[in-house]
């Protein structure tokens, strides 16, 4: 039985270099969230028609990234699978700082990012959106829970329990992310239950992808051991995802193209709709499902399962833009058997070019999570001094101390 | 206690400026006292106040009761009369309510908008307003987090712009794109009816005349255009000439499919 | 681990020169009040507008401690009930308060005149209001149908009857 040993990141350029670049990102998306605050949302892409835009991709990117990336932690505490419980820490602490990332932007975007306090005071329980600052502040709550449970040796019992807590809630919480989309009765790109498992298949393999890029950039900063079973396992795991995510994809398209209603709008996403169907068959299928399941599975090495890994949240992104915008570019249908026309574009497909503040404030949002993740595991014991094949993790949450009192003690982790 | 007290009124807007200082220290104590009892019942002031005044409401004076769901206001618009071409009815809501142009059509607000529609096979065309609905099941007031967008006992859906956030949730809820987001910084608005950036806004069925018992601005331009293709009433009352009109003659609810049951009704679509 | 410890050590330096140069910045207001008190709090102190008419809907000291709470009352019973009369309206306030700018018309709440300002400004305290309602009279605006006489008397009568 080999001890997990979790020690903070030593480097020093490896965590000043990145961390300067870090804020200065953050500075620039904080900057242009003031900038859209200050002119109003004119000066952004959006309209009365794009309502939510770049920063809302970014956002539902990072969100779901959030609870996928805790699915690592998962598969170890939850499922008892031994080699995944030395990545645990840095999975929940993933979580945390992609959520947090996410939630920085949606509220930054706001007309009224002023009136929070109203948001969090306020609610009308019929809302979805309203369950979900329940769903998102309560995530944040068990996940912080569940990394100082895996920290602390004292509570290691509790690691199972809280761990499986926290597993629910995430999917409570990518259901509730899907049925933003999924319950709006209007219109003819969303309503539809599917959204929420579709989510979670998304989010899972968003999550993996992302978990897997930063383990191997924060331990290659260190030098620390990351052996290729190891990346090539994880990489499997992303594959039976996107592969998931391909399945839940298909069915939403295809159970509404059996609906004679949603067949313009299907036509739209698919086939016609310039930029969409670009997105959907190039982005979501090509380079974010069929290629990364081809390399994880056919070619798995370090390399080709870290290329699969940048490629799925490629694909990732650019699903969550053909939902999100491509959703609301195609007009509502309002006089079916008309052809229909207005001074405010009724009828028309609406055009939508992202602004360089929204772009900002989105890679903002990106970098406030990063610079989370990177100085967490500069001031805690998150990162472990290796990961290799053979671990086995029974003592997974034995962190530094000496064997001597840990005898005895359940398999935690 | 406040640095601006009875002793110092003169520095403190609103106290009379000819007291003199004896005075104005009585009667300093003596609002001093009575706060208490105004604290308690300044709510009840306003409602005994006015409590008799809301029973016999007068055309031009302020309600003084709260809203009943026994009155559901509504419009019927019967496109026979709707003249393509003629936005007196946008023209009059602009004005009304103080939205317009500000040379941005993606962006700008549009409380009411002309739709020209004509029939694929054969041809026919149409021309009609689309505003908000006023829905009786208003997909925008469900998907609200905060409550901001509700629909008052009256059925008329409005936005509270103190609670909303301008999350756009709503805009994308709505069925008939009757909702603008305020893009810009806005200025000099009608007191009766405020607006400011960051906040959702949409038709109020003039919410301002209809509790002064006078009736929607547009319904009053399209009568003085002299088209009165829109009729403005109480759908609860059977006695009305909406609700006769209703009763006589087939009406259309635009996504009539989702069975939000709204207020504003077509003729002739 | 003493990397970690001297991260933190370099944090609490920063943080501490951050509220030492404060300190420093701020040294001049104290210093002139430390040299005159009162005229200095006097000098400071907010001037209002006085408003039209002899007495405010409520006595001035209790307005300002409590014109927020009856403002809001107001307004909810106001934008979710339809109760248009009553005497805490903001429209009441704006235009029996307004103050004339050198050009003959009411100040804007972009002025620092503006009777909200005035005081609000001296608090440090933001005012949301004006984010959506117009801060001045509006001039030839006839929808404004509130009968303020009635309403400013019938408060006044209702008040002098509760005064021991």
């Amino acid at each position: 039985m080999k001890r997990v040993i979790y020690r903070e990141l030593e480097t020093e350029p490896g965590f000043w270099g990145p961390l300067v670049a870090l804020v200065l990102l953050v500075g620039a998306g904080l900057g242009s969230a003031y900038y859209m605050e200050h002119h109003g949302h004119v000066v952004t892409g959006m309209d009365n028609r794009i309502v939510w835009g770049l920063p809302h991709v970014f956002a539902i990117l990072l969100i779901v990234g959030a609870s996928g990336a805790l699915n690592v932690a998962s598969v170890g505490s939850v499922f008892g699978i031994a080699a995944y419980k030395p990545m645990a820490r840095l999975s929940a602490l993933l979580a945390i700082a992609l959520l947090a990332g996410g939630l920085a932007i949606l509220v930054l975007d706001l007309g009224r990012p002023d009136r929070l306090v109203v948001a969090m005071t306020t609610f009308n329980f019929k809302s979805i959106f309203a369950w979900n600052v329940f769903l998102y502040t309560g995530f944040l709550a068990i996940t912080v829970a569940y990394l100082y449970v895996m920290m602390e040796r004292n509570l290691g019992g509790w690691t199972k329990p809280v761990g499986t807590l926290a597993f629910i809630w995430r999917l409570a919480l990518t259901t509730g992310t899907g049925s933003i989309f999924g319950w709006l009765v209007a219109r003819d790109a969303y309503n539809s239950a599917v959204m929420a498992p579709l989510f979670i298949a998304l989010s899972l393999a968003l999550g993996t992808a992302a978990f897997i890029l930063i383990t191997s950039w924060l331990l290659a900063a260190d030098g620390r051991p990351f052996e290729e079973s190891v990346v090539t396992r994880l990489g499997r795991l992303l594959g039976i995802f996107a592969a998931a995510n391909l399945y839940f994809a298909g069915v939403q398209h295809i159970s509404a193209l059996y609906i004679a209603e949603r067949v313009p709008v299907e036509d739209f996403l698919l086939v016609s709709g310039g930029i969409y169907p670009v997105l959907f068959w190039g982005g979501q299928v090509i380079l974010g499902g069929l290629i990364p399941m081809a390399l994880v599975f056919f070619a798995a090495s370090r390399s080709t399962v870290l290329l699969a890994s940048v490629l799925a949240i490629i694909g990732a992104a650019a699903q969550i833009y053909v939902i999100i915008i491509g959703g609301q570019a195609f007009p509502l249908s309002m006089f079916p058997g008309y052809d229909v026309s207005s001074n405010i574009f009724d009828g028309a497909i609406a055009d939508y070019t992202p602004s360089l503040p929204e772009a900002a404030l989105g890679l903002g949002g990106i970098a406030i999570a990063l610079t989370a993740v990177l100085v967490a595991v500069r001031v805690l014991r998150i990162l472990p001094l290796q990961l290799i094949g053979e671990t086995d993790a029974a003592d997974g949450n034995a962190g530094t101390q000496s064997s001597g009192s840990q005898k005895g003690r359940p398999a935690a982790a | 206690m406040s640095k601006c007290n009875g002793g110092k009124s003169a520095d403190c807007g609103c106290n009379s400026e000819t007291s003199t200082p004896v005075e104005t220290a009585r009667r300093w104590f003596l609002k001093s006292a009575a706060a208490f009892t105004t604290i308690a019942l300044a709510p009840n002031v306003t409602l005994l106040a006015y409590a008799q005044e809301g029973g016999a409401q007068q055309p031009g004076q302020p309600r003084g009761e709260p809203v009943t769901a026994q009155k559901r206001w509504g419009l019927l618009i019967d496109l026979s009369k709707c003249a393509e071409g003629c936005e007196a009815c946008v023209g009059a809501c602009s004005r009304e309510n103080g939205w317009k142009a500000e040379g941005h059509p993606r962006t700008d607000a549009q409380w009411i908008r002309k739709v020209n529609i004509k029939n694929r096979k054969s041809g026919v065309e149409r021309s009609l307003p689309v505003m908000c609905q006023h829905c009786d099941s208003p997909p925008c007031v469900d998907v609200c987090p905060t409550g901001a967008s509700f629909k008052r006992a009256d059925g008329i859906v409005l936005v509270d712009k103190h609670i909303c956030i301008g999350c756009r949730y709503c805009v994308m809820a709505c069925p008939y794109q009757a909702r603008s987001f305020i893009h810009e910084p806005v200025e000099d608005q009608k007191s009766y009816a405020p607006r400011g950036k960051g906040t959702v806004e949409s038709c109020t069925l003039c919410v301002h005349r209809v509790d002064a018992g006078r009736e929607p601005a547009c319904v009053e331009a399209c009568e003085a255009a002299g088209h009165k293709a829109m009729i403005f009433g109480d759908l609860n009352d059977p006695a009305s000439e909406i609700s006769q009109r209703i009763a006589q003659f087939p009406t259309h609810q635009i996504r009539a499919d989702l069975r939000l049951d709204t207020g504003v009704r077509y003729q002739n679509l | 681990m003493m990397g970690a410890q001297s991260y933190i050590a370099g944090w609490a330096y920063v943080l501490l020169s951050a509220m030492l140069v404060s300190a420093w910045l701020a040294v001049p207001a104290y210093a002139q009040e430390g040299a005159n008190p009162a005229g200095t709090r006097l000098a400071m102190a907010p001037k209002p507008a006085r408003g039209q008419g002899d007495k405010c809907v409520a006595p001035t000291d209790w307005m300002r401690r409590n014109h927020m709470s009856v403002l809001t009352h107001q307004r909810d019973k106001t934008v979710h009930d339809g109760v248009r009369a009553g005497p805490f309206d903001l429209k009441g306030c704006i235009s029996c308060h307004a103050v004339t700018g050198e050009d003959g018309k009411a100040v804007t709440v972009a002025d620092p005149k503006h009777f909200c300002r005035t005081c609000h400004d001296y608090a440090a305290v933001k005012v949301d209001c004006f984010e959506c309602h117009a801060s001045r009279p509006v001039e030839g605006e006839q929808s404004s149908q509130l009968n303020t006489e009635r309403d400013l008397a019938a408060l006044a009568d209702y008040l002098k009857g509760k005064s021991p």
